[in-house]
């Protein structure tokens, strides 16, 4: 596939491995974190740990959208499509997110709920408008990839007039993100990020440059394909061994310093800053996440079905929290493949392949059974 | 018999045809039994009267409910002749007969059913085999979709070849007939509407002409076993699980064709999750490897065939995955739907 096998060459690959495994000091580590579960996804899908040497530590961030969002987003969803008898539409990672009382969309589906899958949100909007006497409501989720399309859509309805179309928004921002995690002692011990592919083509380089010089970390963007993941990690070492900290973009095919401001006037034009937001594992972290303008009201689930938000406490025994914040490892959670598996998944990270446990479960296990990641390593 | 004769063009399936009386008959009569005539089925009593099989006979039982009912490379009548021609080829066996029970939707048009019926009768043609009995039901409208058909295949395995997935031993060769994920993607493409610049065909087909070639080539076979739902990745756990080893394959080994890999990329799906019907995974002893695969090459449904990977010892039973990067993963059993994941 041409534009795709070129970052997939495994000959490049063990080329840049080598050099980065000579250029990583001796006993030295390496606290990385690749913010995005785009790149976490890539990283064990393509198993790029058993190229890396062990002085270069990567720890999985909070860039899954499926992960962030916490139990009480998801009941308001259901509580939409249960009790308000909407037609709700949502990505397929969402449905099988554990909501409270046993539930999940999925399972709210085989209750009777009208729960449809989308691959985008003017999918969504096409069904408001084929069914006019029907309440359509789309489950908005994602960092600033997935923002600038539900603006779009939410313009087009507003357009043409489709008053049985609304948007669940839970579109949060990625710069709000990394300063809650540089926040955390974790964070604090970090000594670089690879930073987001698609957002980043969305907000652009810019908004990273605080974190190099008002926070010290280098920053480098990167795109999904592991050839770009192998590539960024070269370039933090490069500047974490030059005593350097500033924002660098591998991804230059794709990401300008300024972005795509086209989609950023959209998203400008619809949303606004949320006061605050809750976050799985984070918290509630002020700006953070967008709703509606005043203007788009009419479209705000939220406004238009009453919905309050109750915060609901994770799962015992689940440690999500920790892991999105990257103070731990999904192997050192308790229940970790054995009462939360990708099929009865407990906690967020185990159900998109974005998230760091599925990641891990899904692609790395084998590392966890000591015979078998010495063989062949 | 008397009365109109079914009207194959505008004529839908109704309640009656499923009742038993005349309207029965007669549906069975013009439209089955004319496309599937043979002289087992032409027997018309309440079962087919069969001669004697020459060895071990294998039995094999399939429902195929498949929506949309035609897609690019097949439709569901080839369908339920290939699946369970191939679940019986994948025993080492000859396929010889087939049972087929429909379960039609009333209000279903008759000229789709005449199509579904010629598309069957000309699969098992191709294949080798009969279809001997048949039965129909019909439903109220809504109680079914379209159209449900269940074939069971019954076959004579070849002296002296006992394939079983219990059979694997660490060092056994995974051979692949041929690329990777073209029903499923073909199946998913034109029920969600999407267009591709490629054309995305079933390789719906019948293996037993391949598994022939396979038996003569006398390599000392394991196991077979055709990749339908789950795909790939499912198969290769099914059968580590049974004989409980591990595996480990060599990604860039894997065929698949660049329209299949592109529409996986462009949904967030990976293509060793979905369905193939034309395609069979061989474990044979190491040894043999080589010659099994040339015997492979040269049939024309296993041009594309290639040595994937190998059994390995592993108590855990995982089937990992060499990189094409060098790395290595663990290439898992499908979890739910092959869900697209969103950016």
């Amino acid at each position: 596939m041409k534009y795709i096998d070129e970052f997939r060459d495994g000959e490049l690959a063990r080329h840049l491995a080598a050099t980065i495994a000579g250029e990583a000091r001796a006993g030295g580590e390496y606290r990385l974190m690749e913010f995005c579960g785009g790149h976490t996804h890539a990283i064990s899908r393509y198993g790029l740990a058993d190229l890396l040497p062990p002085a270069i530590n990567m720890i999985h961030g909070p860039g899954c959208p499926v992960c962030v969002l916490p139990i009480g987003r998801i009941d308001q969803a259901i509580r939409l499509a249960l009790e308000q008898r909407v037609t709700l539409c949502s990505y397929g990672d969402c449905l099988r997110v554990p909501a409270s009382d046993g539930l999940s969309l999925l399972k709210a589906r085989a209750q009777g709920a009208d729960l449809r899958m989308v691959y985008s949100v003017s999918d969504a909007l096409e069904l408001a408008r084929n069914n006019p006497q029907r309440q359509v409501v789309f489950l908005a989720i994602g960092f600033e990839t997935t923002t600038p399309p539900t603006a779009v859509a939410i313009r087009q309805a507003d357009a043409l007039g489709v008053n049985n179309f609304s948007v669940l928004c839970n579109h949060v921002l990625t710069p709000a993100a990394m300063r809650a995690i540089l926040a955390h002692p974790t964070g604090a011990r970090l000594h670089g990020f690879v930073g987001p592919a698609h957002v980043s083509t969305v907000i652009g380089s810019r908004p990273y440059e605080t974190f190099a010089s008002d926070y010290g970390k280098p920053v480098v963007i990167a795109g999904f394909e592991p050839l770009d993941l192998l590539q960024a990690i070269l370039m933090l070492l490069r500047q974490i061994n030059g005593g350097r900290a500033e924002v660098e973009n591998e991804f230059t095919r794709a990401v300008t310093r300024d972005g795509n401001r086209k989609a950023q006037a959209a998203m400008d034009e619809v949303f606004e800053l949320r006061d605050s937001f809750e976050w799985r594992g984070l918290g509630s972290i002020p700006h953070s996440a967008l709703k509606l303008r005043p203007r788009y009201a009419g479209f705000d689930a939220e406004t238009r079905f009453g919905l309050d938000y109750r915060a609901v406490a994770d799962s015992k025994g689940c440690e999500c929290g920790a892991i999105l914040r990257g103070e731990k490892r999904p192997q050192q959670c308790r229940i970790f493949g054995t009462a939360c598996t990708p099929e009865h998944p407990v906690g967020s990270c185990m159900v998109s392949a974005e998230g760091a446990c599925a990641a891990h479960y899904l692609y790395g296990r084998f590392r966890d059974t000591p015979a078998m990641a010495a063989e062949g390593a | 018999m008397a009365g109109l004769k079914l009207d194959l063009r505008h004529g839908r399936v109704e309640m009656s045809h499923g009742s038993g009386g005349r309207a029965m008959a007669q549906l069975i009569d013009e439209l089955f039994a004319k496309r599937l005539a043979n002289d087992y089925l032409a027997q018309g009593d309440d079962g087919a009267l069969l001669p004697a099989v020459p060895g071990r006979l294998v039995v094999s039982t399939d429902s195929h409910v498949v929506s949309p009912l035609f897609f690019p490379g097949g439709d569901i009548g080839s369908l339920a002749v290939h699946g369970t021609v191939n679940d019986v080829a994948m025993m080492g066996a000859r396929p010889l007969y087939l049972a087929a029970a429909f379960i039609l939707e009333e209000g279903f048009p008759l000229a789709d059913l005449e199509r579904i019926v010629e598309s069957m009768a000309a699969a098992a043609r191709r294949a080798g085999v009969q279809i001997v009995a048949g039965d129909t039901k019909v439903v109220e409208k809504g109680k079914g979709d379209g159209v449900f058909i269940t074939t069971t295949g019954f076959g004579v395995a070849r002296d002296g070849v006992t394939l079983s997935g219990r059979n694997a031993r660490p060092g056994d060769a995974i051979l692949l007939s041929g690329s990777i994920g073209e029903h499923g993607m073909a199946i998913l493409a034109q029920r969600e509407g999407f267009a591709f610049d490629a054309p995305l065909v079933s390789d719906s087909a019948a293996l037993n002409g391949l598994v022939e070639v396979m038996l003569d080539s006398g390599a000392e076979l394991r196991a077979l076993r055709d990749p339908t739902r789950g795909g790939l990745a499912t198969t290769l756990n099914e059968l580590a699980r049974q004989s409980a080893v591990g595996m480990l394959l060599d990604e860039t080994a894997i065929p698949i064709q660049p329209a299949v890999a592109a529409a996986c990329e462009f949904l967030g799906l990976d293509p060793c999750y979905m369905a193939n019907e034309g395609k069979l995974v061989a474990l044979c002893a190491a040894p043999d490897a080589k010659r099994l695969l040339a015997a492979m090459r040269g049939h024309p449904l296993g041009q594309n065939a290639a040595i994937i990977g190998q059994v390995i010892e592993d108590s855990h039973t995982f089937v990992q995955m060499r990189t094409r990067l060098g790395g290595r993963r663990i290439l898992d059993w499908l979890n739910g739907e092959p869900l697209p994941r969103i950016c």
